[in-house]
Parts: C-alpha cells; structure tokens; sequence
C-alpha cells in the first residue's frame, strides 16, 4: 500500500477511534455502580439463605438500604431499614445505626431497587461502612432486582414496617 | 323414574346457584391472591398527583395507557423518561396517555425532576398498596402498557427499548376505541370477578351429564320397561 493512500485513510482512522472513545468512555465512567464492591465482599442469596436457616450461623445484621416503597412491598425478614444511600440522609441514617457496633459484626447490606449495574444505594452503604472501620461487611448481590432474585426464587419475605 | 328427574332437577338448581354465587362475589385484587398478567383488567386506583389532586386510572378508560412504576434515584427509569415524553407528545391526540407512577419516599425531588425533565404526563405518588395491586413493584422501572379495552396487554420489568413501547403502542391505538363496558369491568370496590371461562366450562358439563343420565333414565323408562325394545336390538313385547 502506497505512503498517500495511507495518509489519506488515516483521518477515518482518527475519526474511528475517537468516536469508539466518545461512546466507551462515558459509559466506563457512569455504568457499573454497584460493580464497584470486590467479590469477596458480595454474598449471593442461597448463601444468606442458608446462613438465615443454620442454626449454628451467626446472624447477621441485614439492613436495606433502598427504597421504603419497596422495602414495605417486602424485604427479608429480621432485616432493617435506613433510608436510601444514595442520599445524605440515608447515609447519616446508616452510620448512626452502625456507629455503637462492634467494628467485626457481621453486617448485610441489600438493595434490588434496580439491576446490579445501575444501583445508586450498595456503594455509597459499603463505602460508607468501610471508612468507618467495618471489616465484616457483605453486599447481597442482586442480579435484576429484589422480586426476581429473592421473592419469586420463594425466599422468605416480610412485608410492611 | 320420577325420583331420577327430580334428582336431576335439584343437581341443575344446585349447579347454577353455585355458579351465579362464584360470578358474582369476585375475590379482592389483591396482588397475594390474584395474578396480574396479560389479559388480566388492570387494577384500578386513585392516587394524588403532584399538583394534590387524585388521578383515577378508571377514568381513562377508552384511550392506551402506559403505566410506568418509576423513580427519581432510578437510573433506568431516568434513560426511559424522556423517550416517554416524546411518545406522549407523538401519540397523544391519538389516544395514548403515559401516567407515571413515583415510588419515590416524597413529592419534593419529583417536583424538581418533573420540572427539569419537562414531563408532560400526569405523575402521581405511589405506594406500597399500588405496587401490590400489580402484582408487586419490587424492582423498578416496571411498565404496563393497558388497552382501551381496560386489559393489560403487555408488562415490562427492567429497561426496555422506546422502539419496543411504541410498536406495541401503535397496535394498540390501531385497535381503534372499545367503550364497551363488559362482564369483566372492575367494579368501584376494586374488586374483579374471577374468569368465567373455567365456571361455563364445569356448568355445561355437568349440565350435560345430568341431562345424559336424565335422557337414559327416559329411554329406559319408555322403551325398555314399555317392552317396545329388545336389549338385542328387536322390536316387540
């Protein structure tokens, strides 16, 4: 291939790749939220189940830290609620809530508003639980959302306050 | 002979009062004991708008909603809004109308982002007892589209693609307007009768074993005991 057939192509090239980086980036820098919490630090739902059942686990202090619409609709049972991490208050909530625990209590923070990679509540909770020195903190891992991956699955759930 | 008729008759009685009692005493809609699908009246509610007036989805009947659970802290829910604005404003004089319902905690950031978005469909305030009259809104956004006819047509769980919502959507106006009011309607209580096909179909069956062994019961009395007929087919006394 001649050196003015490549220098011509080179524009479209330019243009290619800029246009690749104008759509990814974006997109690296606003999706996958909850994506963000290590695996080591995400639980599954037939693991907490199992947990939940044993009576030889210890139990862990599982709070929702989502929607209240949909935490009265149905949450896990024994599990509380603070308000949404998402926002100030919710996190103020959560830290008041946790602030006089032991830091290796054995906590569970859950959501399902939304689908795992566009969560607003998990990281801001986790995050917030860490830097307050929690060093025995799981996230349930919620695929789609709390009615696909732990109500209709038939795990148990409560409903109202 | 007089006893088997008499038998039959009281069977039929007892068949229809039962059958008129399951028709008309419906059981609540309530999302535990009924599944809202497709085909299924979509529950009526009276919800408060922004502006503090109540919105009854019963009084749109006649045009195709789109009924849109969402949120202000909801992502998905936040790509879709927007394209929904557009469809309103494409199909509104057609006959579409969107209502979104907010499961957000308060008014206030629903005030701000009906604003910022420049929604221009009403948006009312939902609660634990509207995402249960819908089978359960545990996850968001969840979107029903509902013909003129009342009937939810389609249900959508997660983000869905605007090209989606408006074929479906264009269907359902092409449909044309259906203001009858039928057997099914849901009645002012809430309340929606249970499906009469599966009562129809136990009736006349056993409207027509009763009225089988009824006709036997009959020919036996009139042929075989009158000795006009023969087991072997003859004709005789």
């Amino acid at each position: 291939m001649s050196l003015s057939i490549r220098f011509r192509q080179m524009p479209a090239v330019f243009t290619l790749i800029l246009g690749i980086a104008a759509i990814a980036l974006p997109s690296l820098a606003f999706a996958d939220q909850a994506s963000l919490t290590p695996a080591s630090r995400l639980i599954n739902p037939d693991e907490l189940v199992r947990i939940l059942q044993s009576a030889k686990s210890e139990k862990p202090l599982m709070i929702q830290v989502g929607s209240h619409v949909l935490y009265t609709q149905a949450h896990i049972p024994g599990s509380e609620y603070i308000g949404p991490a998402s926002s100030e208050t919710g996190l103020q909530s959560l830290r008041k809530r946790v602030e006089s625990l032991p830091r290796n209590q054995f906590i569970v923070l859950y959501c399902g508003c939304c689908p795992w990679s566009h969560c607003p509540n998990i990281n801001p909770a986790d995050d917030a639980l860490h830097a307050m020195g929690f060093s025995n903190v799981k996230v349930l891992f919620i695929a789609d959302n709390f009615g696909a991956d732990w109500a209709d699955k038939g795990y148990p759930v409560a409903k109202g306050d | 002979m007089k006893k088997g008729i008499l038998r039959g008759l009281a069977l039929i009685v007892v068949v229809a009062g039962l059958y008129l009692v399951a028709r008309h005493h419906g059981m609540p809609a309530d999302a535990r004991n009924t599944k809202v699908g497709e085909q299924s009246v979509a529950p009526d509610f009276s919800l408060p708008e922004l502006t503090g007036q109540k919105l009854a989805l019963s009084s749109y009947r006649g045009k195709v909603v789109l009924l849109d659970f969402w949120a202000t802290w909801c992502d998905a829910c936040r790509e879709e809004i927007p394209h929904f604005v557009e469809l309103q404003s494409k199909y509104g004089d057609q006959g579409l109308q969107i209502i979104g319902v907010s499961m957000d905690d308060g008014p206030e950031p629903v005030r701000e982002f009906y604003q910022r978005f420049k929604m221009n469909y009403p948006v009312v305030m939902g609660n634990a007892k509207a995402g249960e009259l819908y089978g359960g809104v545990l996850g968001l956004p969840i979107a029903f589209l509902i013909g003129r006819d009342g009937r939810i047509s389609a249900k959508h769980i997660g983000a869905t693609d605007v090209s989606v919502f408006e074929k479906e959507i264009a269907n359902l106006l092409r449909k044309g307007a259906l203001m009858t009011t039928d057997l099914n309607t849901t009645d002012p209580s809430g309340r929606t009768p249970p499906s009469l096909g599966t009562g129809k179909l136990l009736f006349t069956i056993v409207l027509a074993v009763v009225l089988l062994l009824l006709g036997q019961s009959m020919v036996r009395h009139r042929f075989f005991e009158g000795g006009r007929f023969h087991r072997n087919g003859s004709v005789g006394q």
